[in-house]
């Protein structure tokens, strides 16, 4: 069964994110960032930064939330359940501090197959409230058995 | 302010996910499927044990860039990677990297994560500021 393609190029409905300096610092602790910048302000605020400050990584928190409805739209048609992250890649932009609100827009940038497997490539673009780019993100899902 | 080269190899990152990590990483990070965190389900559905979510490894990744940079949150610029075999809990995370070519202060790093003989994410390129 050939993959669907009419998705390519749908846009979902942005999503906002208000960044909270413990969530950091949950973030920080779960994957190993140990420095002080990611747990005190005033070490944030003397290294530079408005505010303690996210990990690059803490992309994931603030802008995942965005995907779900495309990997969940029916148009697009993903086989949840034989879904694997196949690839990810993230361009960062301004740093992202406590107190700062994300909005993330997600779209779907392309849907292909080969070798009886479909890859569904998303694209979704993180701005904070000065409306700086913070981070754009590529998110490939590969579904075996299409 | 760290000294990278064309050629030179970031310092090696280990790390050992203990058994309750990926628990704290679905909390940390929302994502909660269950193949990362339920044993029982992940062998229902036919894998070996419960495996480590693929953006935590990405992150250790990311973690050993910025160390090899020098710490600053800001050096990391862009991050490509492949998730290929699957981490697991309780075993060593061996993140390697080679600096590929070098512009002025941009420093782009092929980079990868091994546990034992398992890339769990290969083919990957980083691309680092150092300041």
């Amino acid at each position: 069964m050939p993959v669907k393609t009419e998705a390519i190029g749908k846009e979902y409905p942005p999503v906002t994110y208000e960044v909270g300096a413990e969530k950091i610092r949950e973030y920080a602790d779960a994957v190993g960032q140990g420095e002080a910048v990611h747990r005190d302000r005033e070490a944030a605020q003397a290294a530079g930064f408005r505010d303690v400050v996210a990990p690059p990584m803490f992309a994931v928190v603030y802008s995942a939330r965005a995907l779900g409805p495309g990997i969940l739209d029916p148009e697009v048609g993903i086989n949840f359940a034989t879904m694997v992250h196949g690839g990810q890649e993230f361009v960062w932009g301004e740093p992202v501090c406590a107190g700062d609100t994300i909005t993330t827009t997600a779209r779907v940038a392309d849907i292909s197959e080969k070798d009886g497997k479909g890859f569904y490539v998303f694209e979704s673009t993180s701005v904070n409230q000065d409306g700086d780019e913070v981070v754009r993100a590529t998110w490939t899902n590969i579904v075996r058995g299409v | 302010m760290a000294d990278l080269n064309q050629g030179d190899s970031i310092p090696e990152l280990k790390v050992t996910p203990d058994k309750y990590l990926p628990h704290r990483y679905a909390g940390a990070s929302g994502d909660f499927n269950p193949i990362h965190i339920d044993n029982d389900f992940a062998q229902m559905v036919g894998l070996p044990r419960n495996i480590l979510h693929g953006l935590y490894s990405m992150a250790q990744v990311a973690r050993a860039q910025t160390e090899a940079a020098g710490g600053d949150p800001r050096s990391l610029r862009r991050l490509k990677v492949q998730f290929r075999g699957m981490g697991v809990p309780e075993e060593e995370i061996v993140v390697t990297g080679t600096v590929r070519e070098r512009d002025g202060d941009t420093v782009v790093v092929e980079t990868e994560a091994y546990q034992g003989d398992n890339g769990i994410v290969r083919n990957a390129e980083a691309e680092i500021e150092l300041r």
